[in-house]
């Protein structure tokens, strides 16, 4: 880009400094309010929505809260009594439960299906495109579409089983079932994701690397082991880290398909919090919840962080 | 075809799937076809099953076991749906609070972004620093808080109480930023000598250059709050301030004997993302991955 003359181009202002000092700290001090003028309205709604607010929930987490009337201090009580609450209990399992199936089956599903899909051949485009789209389908939509194809009596999962020869299933509404159904609704849209962060990174893997390998007599599995997984770690940990913060968060999908039923058996913890705030009326309680969440998910980064760090200087001393 | 554009291909033979490409490439038909076109297709199973319900009669819809094809179209369900007096309204409601919060995003984002980008100021890089931390804080924490804010600035029960918490997200600042920090600084400085305000410089000379971020947070920030559920249901109680996200769930609830309407009101609800994701695809799987990656 350099159509413009360059003796035109003067140094900004900094470079002037020296010349004309109250100027130049008059400019600064006028380029210093026109950013915070720039600044102001994002600072204000970002700020003032997040750092206010996580502020805020402590202090409620510390209180008997209902949002109505005014609360009293009750200091460690919630946090004593989320500990012998076997509701939250629940909620911890099964939301553990969900990650621990999820964020596993996300990522070799999004591997496997990114390893399929990363080739020259026709329609690839129309392939790709059919696995992503359900990413962007809303969890309310696909609550609503999926407790119509598990429906019970109505539903086309059933008459399928039926045409096949097994007795209709409950699904939802099944406590044996429901979480895993989630799980799989869940894949349903997440591994799109996966598949596209892997297919950007398998453009990375060093062609002359597996083209050496080859001529050496390394076969697709030890190809697959020894260059193109290791190229993908730094991906695969990232995504670990985001779909495990999905997995924890997960609260729309089980408000529109189960609300926490049957029988507690799909109660994750965000369902719990916000029943407990917005439902019971213990806002402060909720709260409590919300921050022994907040802290592990908080754990879970910091680990990945370290882990990430660790294996950046190992890698490092292997180059 | 754009579709085909949309992760960048292999530029030579990559491992290891295209490995031993170069003879399979002469055949007119890959295997790999009888593995990807089922997979494929089982992905968008589910959607071609709500676009097919939306469209058959309640009849076809409430036989056991229910007809897999419908007989004809039966637009019943969507004349259902768009004459309910509701629905229409929550369809506007969900527009009205994704296209401030689009607009307002690129604005504010690209004002934020550039004074980080381009100006020197105490603070800056704190600040900054503050911005990105936010991205972190889980959306639990905040939102018995933000509820009690918002109830504070009596938006409870308003779209307002929907749009103002999505005005501007860090996500679009620090995009900005960075698009911005990429851009040779020489074009704008030969306006700034000709006494061109920083507002005029960012709006007549940067913005127009800023054509893929714009793009990419323009979309993101659709997706995002045209597919939000959690936070409209915490801050809308009463039914004509729904959005349509909302509306849906309940209208399941209301309308169960009639499916054909509730997956008619489904589809209309997924159409915009799909028209979104479908016209910018390529901006959009470019702006995940290379924010995914970085990230």
């Amino acid at each position: 880009m350099s159509p413009l003359p360059r003796a035109v181009t003067l140094a900004p202002a900094r470079h002037s400094t020296v010349a004309r000092p109250t100027a130049s700290r008059r400019r600064a001090r006028r380029e210093s309010a026109t950013a915070w003028g720039f600044l102001s309205p994002s600072v204000i709604v970002i700020l003032g929505l997040s750092i206010v607010p996580v502020i805020w929930s402590l202090l409620l987490s510390f209180r008997a809260d209902d949002l109505v009337t005014p609360g009293r201090w009750v200091g460690l009580d919630n946090y004593r009594a989320l500990v012998q609450d076997p509701n939250f209990h629940t909620a911890v399992g099964n939301t553990l439960l969900y990650a621990a199936l999820y964020v596993p089956l996300s990522l070799v599903g999004g591997l496997a299906l990114a390893l399929a899909l990363n080739r020259r051949i026709r329609f690839i485009g129309i392939y790709r495109t059919l696995i992503f789209i359900p990413f962007v389908v809303s969890a309310a939509a696909q609550g609503v579409l999926f407790s119509f194809i598990l429906d019970p009596e109505f539903g086309v999962a059933n008459s399928l089983l039926h045409t096949l020869g097994i007795s209709p299933q409950g699904f939802l509404s099944d406590p044996g079932q429901a979480l895993y159904l989630l799980v799989i609704i869940s894949l349903w849209s997440g591994v799109g994701f996966c598949v596209i962060v892997y297919l950007a990174a398998l453009q990375d893997v060093p062609p002359e690397l597996v083209e050496s390998a080859r001529l050496d007599g390394a076969g697709r599995w030890t190809v697959l082991r020894h260059i193109t997984l290791p190229t993908l770690t730094p991906v695969t940990v990232f995504l670990l880290l985001w779909q495990l913060i999905a997995a924890l968060q997960v609260f729309d999908l089980v408000y529109v398909t189960t609300k926490g039923g049957p029988l507690g058996s799909t109660t994750v913890i965000v369902y719990f919090v916000w029943e407990q705030a917005f439902q019971m009326f213990t806002a402060g309680y909720g709260a409590s919840a919300a921050y022994v969440l907040a802290l592990a998910l908080l754990l879970a980064g910091a680990a990945l962080h370290l882990h990430r760090r660790r294996q950046n200087r190992t890698e490092g001393a292997v180059r | 075809m754009t579709t085909t554009a949309a992760v960048r291909e292999p530029r030579r033979a990559v491992a290891p799937a295209a490995v031993g490409g170069v003879r399979r490439r002469r055949l007119p038909f890959s295997a790999w076809h009888l593995l990807l076109a089922p997979l494929s297709l089982g992905f968008a199973l589910p959607l071609v099953w709500l676009l097919l319900s939306s469209v058959m009669s309640n009849a076809e819809i409430n036989r056991f076991p229910p007809a897999l094809w419908p007989h004809g179209i039966d637009l019943g369900g969507y004349r259902y749906v768009l004459g309910n007096a509701m629905f229409p309204r929550w369809f506007a409601n969900s527009f009205i609070v994704a296209g401030t919060a689009v607009v307002s995003n690129l604005l504010l984002g690209a004002l934020g972004g550039y004074a980080f980008a381009r100006m020197r100021f105490a603070g800056s890089r704190l600040l900054l620093g503050l911005m990105l931390a936010t991205m972190v804080i889980p959306f639990q924490l905040t939102m018995i808080p933000t509820f009690l804010v918002m109830k504070e600035l009596g938006l409870i029960d308003t779209l307002g109480a929907l749009i103002v918490p999505s005005l501007v997200t860090p996500f679009a600042v620090f995009l900005f930023r960075q698009f911005f920090l990429a851009l040779p600084r020489e074009i704008e400085e030969a306006a700034w000598i000709d006494g061109c305000s920083r507002l005029r410089v960012l709006f007549s000379i940067v913005m127009p250059l800023a054509r893929p971020a714009l793009a990419t947070v323009a979309v993101l920030t659709f997706l995002a709050t045209w597919n939000d559920l959690s936070w409209p249901l915490i801050a809308i109680n009463h039914d004509t301030q729904y959005t349509l996200q909302l509306g849906l769930t309940t209208f399941q609830g209301l309308h169960h004997t009639r499916w054909s309407a509730v997956m008619a009101g489904n589809f209309i609800t997924v159409l915009p993302v799909l028209v979104a994701f479908l016209l910018a695809q390529k901006t959009f799987i470019q702006s995940l991955t290379s924010s995914g990656i970085k990230g």
